[in-house]
């Protein structure tokens, strides 16, 4: 059975292609949804068009299968038709496929189960790296007002942060979003770093 | 009681009445809260509504017909008892591409016939057949292209290549030269001329000055089982509608539509379609064309079967669906004109006596039958002079010169 994931996203598609490796596929191939993808896959002939949901792609891929003379019709499907919480989860996922009419149901499966699945664990390594990205920049905000602080005011490390912390508290407000405006009205009065 | 309701739409300026009735109260005052879903693609909207994942979608009219007939993916018999707007698109070509047409802009926008033949010419001095991007084969702007560019001799399957790609991407494929021009809702036009890529070349409103363009779609299912709750959406989206539709909302709703949950375009683009100011190439005054989108006036959303009826025409005429008598049924009665009635019954909004009229005859404001208060239709031209008359498609269809 060959599969395409189109995907512009490399992690995802990786995460995808090595999750269908391990299950047991291997003729699998990955196109970016750019320029002359549509001809690309033509020529690949899939059985199989992964692809996410989400992408703006998929009219164009559609159109491109239904004029296209070299595809055996290939159809929209996800996991179970028929199982309205079934593609409620491969929607809420992002998977969406496109399979060749006649390949039989029982081995199209457990590729779209695992695609499932396989979507559900990249969006959550997407929102840790996220996570931990937020949390970066939100440091080198906090340090930069802490040395605004501890410049204009003579305070120490810890009495900055805990300036911040209580200003924050008193405002019902996140310390990061405290600092960011200790920096615009800082930046504002010429007094920045 | 509160009921929630799920609607999936696409970032586009006439997602405006949905917006409305959310962030304005009209919804709330209807004891609904909407929960707007965004959608990158047709498809993904059409999954969505198709397989009961939304409860209601903005979508192109000749979408709903298509599911309806089985002509795009899962098949499911889809219902259309309101209209979201009319007209609110406008084809743009490169500005390269457009040195071959007038240059007196408010001309060429207002001559869409004599455009079309400037357009002919123009194919044979391009370096290659242009590509023009349009947003669904099923969409509306799509077969507007084709009704404008065949009245000028120009096949759209064989002097032309038509591409699809969603609205979002339309302003990027230009600048990269993967497309020509391209056709779409506003403000993707807009934002095209106004990144110096392309000048105005025809206006959707030009071209039918009456339009069909997007309708609320529901599973036809659905909508019978939930006559209450479909009432009560319909009440709240003609308010909406009102609400839209006055110049003094213009400026707070393009703010409303210009937030990144929806059109996420600046609201400066966004209330210029609205207020059907054109700019039609970078730097030059607006032209006005003050019926350029239209969301209530003239019972703008009353589903008139008879257009459904002319969209089912033009998929014939394109050989996207075989003509026959049980097809042309389906598709005309996916406008539902009873619920409509039924919905906004008690209101004070017009209410058409007729559920179908001969589409492109009204040339002058034109005062008709009403229950409600006093309804005035607007001029609902095509540019060519063709009526059409939805008791005789087939004379209509064989009008049109063949196309090969």
């Amino acid at each position: 059975m060959r599969i395409v994931i189109i995907d512009d996203s490399g992690l995802r598609a990786t995460v995808l292609d090595e999750g269908l490796r391990e299950a047991g596929y291997d003729d699998i191939h990955i196109v970016p949804p750019h320029g002359a993808f549509v001809a690309r896959l033509e020529r690949m002939a899939p059985d199989v068009v992964l692809m996410d949901l989400g992408s703006p792609s998929r009219d164009t891929l559609e159109e491109m299968l239904s004029v296209s003379r070299a595809l055996a019709r290939p159809i929209a499907m996800f996991v179970d038709q028929s199982d309205e919480a079934m593609i409620g989860a491969a929607i809420d996922a992002g998977v969406s496929a496109y399979v060749v009419d006649g390949l039989r149901k029982e081995r199209v499966k457990p590729v779209l189960e695992l695609a499932v699945r396989r979507f559900n664990a990249f969006a959550r390594i997407q929102a840790e790296l996220d996570e931990a990205r937020t949390a970066l920049s939100d440091r080198k905000v906090i340090d930069r007002a802490k040395s605004i602080l501890m410049n204009q005011r003579s305070l120490s490390e810890q009495e900055a942060y805990a300036l911040l912390r209580s200003s924050a508290m008193n405002q019902g407000k996140k310390i990061v979003d405290v600092a960011q405006a200790l920096i615009t009205a800082s930046d504002l009065l010429g007094g920045g770093l | 009681m509160t009921t929630h309701l799920k609607i999936a739409f696409l970032a586009l300026n006439d997602a405006a009445v949905l917006v409305a009735a959310h962030e304005c109260g009209f919804a709330e005052a209807e004891g609904l809260s909407l929960e707007l879903i965004r959608t990158t693609s047709w498809a993904t909207l059409r999954d969505r509504l198709v397989f009961g994942q939304v409860h209601a979608a903005q979508m192109l009219a000749p979408l709903a017909l298509a599911v309806t007939l089985g002509l795009s993916q899962q098949p499911a018999a889809l219902a259309a008892p309101y209209k979201l707007g009319v007209n609110g698109n406008m084809l743009v070509m490169a500005t390269d591409f457009a040195k071959a047409l007038d240059q007196d802009l408010p001309a060429r926008l207002a001559d869409p016939l004599g455009t079309a033949h400037d357009f002919a010419a123009a194919i044979g001095l391009w370096r290659r057949k242009p590509v023009i991007g349009v947003v669904h084969r099923f969409s509306s702007h799509a077969l507007m292209l084709r009704y404008w560019l065949a009245s000028a001799g120009i096949d759209p399957d064989r002097d032309v290549v038509l591409r699809v790609l969603p609205p979002s991407l339309t302003v990027e494929a230009l600048g990269a030269g993967e497309i020509d021009g391209f056709i779409a809702g506003e403000p993707w036009g807009s934002a095209a001329v106004e990144a110096g890529l392309a000048e105005a070349v025809a206006i959707g409103e030009r071209i039918w000055r009456r339009g069909v363009e997007k309708v609320l779609a529901f599973r036809e299912a659905w909508l019978e089982e939930n006559p209450d709750t479909t009432d009560r959406l319909l009440r709240a989206l003609a308010q909406a509608a009102a609400w839209c539709d006055d110049p003094e909302n213009h400026t707070a709703l393009a703010d409303l539509l210009s937030d990144p949950r929806y059109v996420d375009q600046p609201a400066d683009l966004i209330r210029r379609a609205l207020s059907g100011q054109i700019v039609a190439r970078p730097g030059e005054p607006a032209i006005a064309n003050p019926d350029f989108v239209l969301f209530s006036r003239e019972a703008t959303p009353f589903p008139w079967r008879s257009q459904a009826l002319w969209i089912y025409s033009q998929l014939v005429r394109w050989g996207m669906v075989e003509r026959d008598g049980a097809s042309a049924a389906k598709a005309g009665s996916v406008f539902r004109p009873d619920i409509y009635r039924r919905a906004l019954a008690d209101s004070d909004v017009p209410m058409p006596g007729a559920s179908m009229k001969v589409e492109g005859a009204v040339t002058t404001p034109l005062s008709v039958g009403s229950r409600q208060r006093e309804l005035t239709l607007g001029p609902d031209r095509f540019f060519d002079g063709r009526v059409f008359d939805p008791e005789r498609i087939d004379d209509y269809l064989a009008d049109f010169a063949p196309q090969r």
